[in-house]
């Protein structure tokens, strides 16, 4: 569904990103892993064309994304839940959630996947006037995810969704990433928690400095000798 | 002082203060967005009596078709002034896109002079707006009527935009996170280029308005109150469409009641909005109604 050839990204005279190249194939979870700086946010960012300098060549459902403007690249239906949720804090629960869908039109529909997502995060119901500001940490994630789903995404890249929550919340975290992908919607995840992200990815990707250094079926990762030591802390 | 003269000023502050309102929309929209002090917000006011007084003259369009006319012009050139004075510049450092802004407001202000020539000009009033209307014994002229009137209008049609569409939904994400906009699908760049129409268009209103109030019109026309506009924006609260609204409001009333209770001192009706400026800056350095603002990272 998305392929990603030989991208080069670079910030300045930084070369955040050697070469990467990598596959993410449809309805199912592909994870990249790779300790803080190793260029994970950088790949995503590149996807959706916000980074300035890239050379590589993106395609998604085989058509050439490459530094096409971003929201054409969201009204083909990438999405992206960034690093850090950034959550719009000033608008209510229900505005960050129009925002979701604002490449979209089918009001019928919006009104209809706004069902699913208050059955997948109750807690959003509750809070739907509440400025987006004032939410937890864990509810403003659940609200990054919803509103990444509200643009009917085919594509869902999600980066570092469990950073800074509770164990308990992780949890929940991954478990809907599992119905999302249920649902038919492919997922490229991206974490330091390797542990839990691989556990539930049918494809892993390891990023060191800039390149992909190993790859694998999630189990495969899991069972790795070096990606234990590294990355699993064992 | 009478309890007429006093309602007789009241009534001349607010459609004062109106006019201020409406200028200073456009500074607070932009620098909500942009982080930029459009300094030649000014020049865009002044321009609008310009085009009306044109298509009249010129084009013999009847003095509403020419205000219409005039408005959309100037809301097309405050556009035009973005896409080619700043938004090369959106990645630049802050500085360089405001000194652009310094010099789109000398550009437009010398091109006046060379195009419409430096003699004043007096642009025609429809006899409606000449009238005067006596309650008792109080005197207001209809364009004190109008001003107020017009500017609730705009005000409220601008209200609605903001808070209730989803244009607006996208120009308050903007202005607190570009990046995230972008990946919600909002086309950035199409929502600058409304928000200086937006700015430029009720600019356009405010100077057609006022050149009912002061019929004469010349290219620097557009700095004072340009300037009390700003500072109006500032007092409400920069980045705050309703601070812009009161900061007006507040700026107009206290001009006219300044020069009505110290009519001795009122040459310094231009220094006394300093005045306002600077102790606002030591009371409330965000304004009235202003949110503290993060820097841009
Ligand atoms: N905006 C930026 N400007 C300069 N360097 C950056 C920028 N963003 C990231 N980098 C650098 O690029 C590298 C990869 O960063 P990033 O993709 O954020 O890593 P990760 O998400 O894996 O932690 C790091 O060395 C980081 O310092
Ligand atoms: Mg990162």
């Amino acid at each position: 569904m998305l392929k990603v050839e030989n991208l080069n990204v670079f910030y300045g005279g930084i070369h955040a990103l050697k070469g990467v190249t990598f596959q993410v194939p449809k309805c199912k979870i592909t994870t990249l892993i790779g300790a803080n700086g190793a260029g994970k946010s950088t790949t995503l960012r590149a996807i959706c064309s916000l980074v300035k300098s890239q050379v590589g060549r993106i395609t998604f459902q085989d058509k050439n994304i490459t530094n096409i403007p971003t929201d054409d690249i969201v009204k083909m239906g990438v999405a992206m839940v960034p690093e850090g949720r950034k959550i719009f804090p000033n608008l209510s629960v229900k505005e960050n959630l129009d925002l979701g869908a604002f490449t979209r039109e089918d009001k019928a529909e919006i009104a209809r996947d706004l069902k699913w997502i208050y059955e997948l995060f109750p807690r959003l119901k509750e809070r739907l006037w509440q400025k987006g500001g004032t939410l937890s940490g864990g509810e403003q994630q659940m609200l990054a995810v919803a509103r990444g789903l509200m643009s009917r995404p085919k594509l869902l890249m999600l980066d570092e969704p469990s950073l800074g929550l509770a164990p308990l919340l992780v949890k929940d975290i991954i478990e809907v990433i599992q119905k999302i992908c249920q649902e038919g919607i492919t997922i490229l995840l991206v974490e330091q928690n390797a542990f839990a992200a691989l556990k539930i990815s049918d494809y892993a990707y390891v990023l060191e400095t800039g390149c992909l250094v190993l790859t694998g079926s999630g189990e495969d990762l899991l069972n790795d000798a070096k990606v234990k030591k590294a990355y699993l802390g064992e | 002082m009478t309890i007429n003269l006093l309602l007789q000023n009241i009534a001349n502050g607010l459609s004062l203060g109106s006019l201020y309102a409406l200028i200073a929309i456009g500074y607070t929209m932009v620098y909500g967005i942009l982080r930029l002090i459009n300094f030649a917000h000014g020049e865009i006011f002044m321009l609008a009596p310009y085009f009306l007084y044109f298509g009249i003259l010129i084009f013999h369009l009847p003095w509403w078709a020419s205000t219409i006319v005039a408005i959309g012009l100037t809301a097309f050139t405050g556009m035009l002034s973005e896409r080619i004075a700043y938004k090369p510049l959106r990645d630049a450092p802050r500085i360089s896109a405001l000194i652009s802004a310094i010099g789109v407001s000398f550009f437009l202000q010398n091109l006046a002079v060379v195009v419409f020539s430096g003699i004043p000009k007096s642009v025609h009033r429809p006899i409606f707006f000449t009238k005067i209307y006596q309650f008792g014994e109080i005197r207001i002229q209809s364009t004190l009527f109008a001003s107020i009137g017009v500017s609730i209008i705009f005000l409220s049609l601008l209200l609605y935009i903001i808070y209730q569409t989803k244009t607006g939904l996208a120009m308050r994400a903007i202005s607190r996170d570009i990046e995230t906009s972008r990946l919600m699908g909002v086309g950035v760049n199409r929502a600058i280029s409304i928000t200086f129409a937006i700015g430029s268009a009720l600019a356009a209103v405010g100077g057609i308005l006022w050149s009912l109030r002061f019929p004469q019109i010349f290219p620097t026309m557009g700095m004072i109150p340009g300037l009390k506009a700003f500072i109006a924006a500032v007092v409400g609260g920069i980045g705050s469409i309703p601070g812009a609204m009161l900061g007006g409001l507040i700026l107009g009333m206290s001009e006219i009641l300044f020069v009505t209770f110290l009519p001795a001192l009122s040459g310094y009706r231009d220094a006394f909005v300093f005045f306002i400026l600077i102790i606002i800056l030591l009371v409330k350095p965000d304004g009235i109604l202003g949110i503290k603002v993060q820097e841009k990272v």
